[in-house]
Order: structure tokens, then C-alpha cells, then sequence
């Protein structure tokens, strides 16, 4: 009996210490999804900007820019998965990987062959586990993501995009790389602290998309322009409209990989909040129980040792009685 | 005087926005000058380059912008700069220090980018390059 009253209370001692982790987490947490929030929106202003310019460019210049047309026959599509370093996060992580599956099995199904592209730890390792190979990672930063972070991811995907222009059949076009004819990503989207859903887009070849809709819905690129608002004022262009187009898209890749980083950090740091809570709640639950339990042990103990000095004595008188 | 509604973002966050007589800027093309009531122009800055904004107060606000665009519309001019630093921010030390690192090793295309971007702020800054 003892012996199960100690166990118990060292049950209870380390149930309230990892209770104490997690919701030492949670608050860290909390005080992430606010600071990803205001960082998502500080990064609205230049989005919008960059569209607004882009649209209007888009109207003046003969939109036949690589990273605007299709490829008659697209084999190799890159997808950029966006996860976390770190687990603790609940579902985060295992939902934004059923997504990229779905979208793995759709591209096969087209025919074309995934290339995968994975930020964050927690994706890097579930794909290692199951030996399935990936063309780049990109780890560290997935809480707080900076623009260097984005650039460096657009820069690797932009450049095997361009590289995959002159792919033949079954190899390498001339410059002896195996690119990509589409960019994908998936991240999960913030929409509110209760709702984060993963979600996939392709990048490229580009659909221009109003900021405002950035998130709900695709756009198709007429539609793009001509939600621009006010009548179109006519651009002159330094150097040509060709020129700019070529600086611009890239950056503007890189800004919808940005923005996309820091949606899926203000989401998992929203999960990561949900799971703690609910963890610590199961915590205190458990301790609770567990000292109910222990508190019944403790009094039947009590209540063992007086019915064994009441029957201990009952002994004696009787003896003594018998004489 | 007719004033410019002149809007500064950088891609983390916006870096200054209000009135404005004047914005001077260097375009891959060469220096413009802008004044209320200009035509619509998109430009591209010169890498290293650095934009002046006089506000309507007098004042004249330096601004190092890095890999940056411009677009002038009928209402005002938005500069729109991966990096961008105002003057009074900028950390001269650091800057000279980025500068005489990335210069060291000249035929990395990162480094010749940093140079640049280490340039834009000391000139910014009032430094001579």
C-alpha cells in the first residue's frame, strides 16, 4: 500500500512539472501569433504595391515573358513545402503534409514528376524517414522568417524554373540541368486563431492575383488587371516594359514566398498555442485525478493501520481477560 | 504648391509615407527629377542608388534604396525597395564594415551585391564612395 502512495505522488510531482512546460509554451506562443500577425500585416503594404505596379505593367507589356507562359509539355513540377522546425505544434505539421501528398498524387496523375522543395525541419525529417528525395531544404527560420530567408528559397526555385526551359525529353536540355516547368507551394494559411488550413498555389508559370484576394482565391490574370482601380493611366517605362518585367517577376515571386512564410509562422505559432492548451488542460486533469487516487490511498493506509492497533489491542484485552 | 503623395515600402514593413515637393531618384537610365503633376512613369533604380524626398516641411530625406522600383501616378510617387534605409538610420560604422568585407572577395556575385547595397548607405549617409 506504501509503496503505491509513493509511486502516485511521483506521478502527481512530474505530470505538474510538464504541465508547467506547456504552458510556459503556450504563453511563448501567444505572444509569437501576435507578433507574426503584425509582421504579416507590415508586409501588406509593399504586396499591394508590387501588384498594383505589376498589373499595370502587365497592361502595357506583351505578357510573353518565360515566367508568364505555359509549357506546352510541363514534366517536372517543383513543390515548396512550408513547415515548422519544431513539433509541439499539434496538427500543423501533419496537415500541411496531407496536402502536399494530394497535390504529389494530382501532379502524377498529370503526368508530371514532383520535385520537392521543403522549409522547415519537421518536413525535412518526414521525408528522409521515408527515403523520398528532396532537391533542396531550407531550415532554421520557420518561426520568424526574414526577406533573406525568401530570397534565398526564391533564388534556388527561380533558378531551376529558368533552367527547366530547354529540357528535352528525359534529360536536360542544353545547359546540361534538369529544371522545372512549375513552381507549387504549400503553406497553410492564417485565417483566424481557431481556423489555419493548409493550402496549395502554384507559383509559376504566374497568375497575377489582387493582393486583397492573396489568400481566398485564384485569379485569373485578366481578371487581375482589371480590378485595378481608376482608369489606366498611361506608364512610360524606364528601361522598356520588357526590362522592368524581367526585374519584376522574380521579386515578385519571392514576395508570394514571403508572404507565405509568414502566414504559416503566425499559424504555427496558433497551433502550437491550441496544442499546449489543450496539453496543459490534460495536465491538470491528470494531476487531479492522480491526487484524488493518492488521497484515497493515503486514508485507506490511515485506516489499515488503526484497524490493526484496535485489533492488535482486542488481542491483548482478550489474553489478558483469559487469566 | 501642389505636393506629391509619396509612399516609401520596403518589403518588411512601410518606411515612411506623406508630403512631398520633390523626389529625386537614379534610375537604371539616369537621374529624374520629380515634381507634382508628372506623367506616369515605372522605373527601375539603379542598384546602390539613392533617393531624395523633399518633404513639404523643407526637409530633405535621404534614403538608401536597394533593388528597388518607382512608379509615378497622377497622384503621387511610390518607391518600392527590397532594402531600404533613411540616412539618419543608417549605422555608417556598419556600412563601412560591410563594405570593406564584401570587397575582399570580388567575383562572388552576392558579395558584388552587397557592395552595392553597402555603397547606397554611404551615400546616403552623406559618406563619399
Amino acid at each position: 500500500m506504501a509503496g503505491s502512495l509513493r509511486a502516485l505522488r511521483r506521478r502527481i510531482r512530474s505530470t505538474q512539472s510538464t504541465k508547467k512546460i506547456f504552458s510556459a509554451q503556450e504563453l511563448i506562443a501567444g505572444a509569437r501569433i501576435v507578433r507574426a500577425q503584425a509582421r504579416v500585416e507590415a508586409s501588406k503594404p509593399y504586396a499591394r504595391e508590387i501588384t498594383r505596379v505589376l498589373s499595370a505593367l502587365a497592361s502595357s507589356a506583351s505578357l510573353d515573358h518565360p515566367l508568364l507562359t505555359e509549357r506546352e509539355n510541363p514534366r517536372r513540377a517543383a513543390v515548396l513545402v512550408i513547415t515548422s522546425d519544431r513539433g509541439f505544434a499539434g496538427s500543423y505539421n501533419v496537415n500541411v503534409l496531407r496536402r502536399t501528398e494530394e497535390l504529389l498524387s494530382l501532379l502524377r496523375q498529370e503526368g508530371k514528376e514532383p520535385v520537392l522543395y521543403v522549409v522547415g525541419r519537421k518536413g525535412e525529417t518526414y521525408y528522409s524517414f521515408r527515403d523520398r528525395e528532396m532537391a533542396d531544404t531550407f531550415t532554421g527560420f520557420s518561426e520568424q522568417p526574414n526577406y533573406p530567408d525568401a530570397q534565398e528559397v526564391g533564388r534556388v526555385l527561380i533558378e531551376a524554373f529558368t533552367s527547366g526551359a530547354d529540357d528535352a525529353d528525359g534529360g536536360p536540355g542544353a545547359d546540361g540541368v534538369l529544371g522545372v516547368d512549375e513552381l507549387h507551394i504549400v503553406y497553410t494559411e492564417f485565417r483566424s486563431l481557431l481556423a489555419q488550413v493548409p493550402v496549395a498555389k502554384r507559383m509559376a508559370p504566374l497568375e497575377v492575383e489582387e493582393v486583397e484576394e492573396f489568400d481566398y482565391e485564384r485569379e485569373d490574370r485578366e481578371h487581375g488587371v482589371a480590378k485595378d482601380d481608376g482608369p489606366q493611366a498611361a506608364y512610360e517605362f524606364e528601361p522598356s516594359a520588357e526590362g522592368l518585367l524581367d526585374a519584376l517577376l522574380p521579386k515578385y515571386i519571392t514576395t508570394r514566398i514571403y508572404a507565405a512564410m509568414l502566414e504559416s509562422a503566425a499559424s504555427e505559432s496558433a497551433s502550437r498555442r491550441r496544442a499546449m492548451k489543450s496539453a496543459s488542460d490534460n495536465a491538470e486533469e491528470l494531476a487531479k485525478n492522480l491526487s484524488r487516487q493518492a488521497n484515497q490511498a493515503r486514508q485507506a493506509e490511515i485506516t489499515q493501520e488503526i484497524s490493526e492497533i484496535v485489533g492488535g489491542a482486542d488481542a491483548l484485552v482478550s489474553s489478558n481477560s483469559g487469566d | 504648391m501642389a505636393t506629391l503623395q509619396v509612399e516609401l515600402v520596403a518589403v518588411e514593413r512601410k518606411i515612411w509615407s506623406g508630403e512631398a515637393t520633390t523626389v529625386i531618384a537614379r534610375t537604371t537610365e539616369g537621374e529624374l527629377g520629380i515634381l507634382a503633376g508628372h506623367a506616369p512613369v515605372l522605373a527601375q533604380l539603379a542598384d546602390g542608388g539613392v533617393v531624395t524626398i523633399r518633404t513639404v516641411e523643407g526637409e530633405d530625406l535621404i534614403v538608401a534604396a536597394h533593388g528597388g522600383f518607382l512608379s509615378i501616378t497622377g497622384e503621387g510617387v511610390s518607391i518600392l525597395a527590397e532594402n531600404a534605409e533613411i540616412s539618419n538610420e543608417i549605422d555608417v560604422e556598419r556600412a563601412r564594415e560591410a563594405l570593406r568585407r564584401a570587397e575582399g572577395e570580388r567575383d562572388d556575385p552576392e558579395a558584388q551585391a552587397a557592395v552595392r547595397r553597402a555603397q547606397s548607405r554611404l551615400r546616403a549617409a552623406g559618406e563619399n564612395v
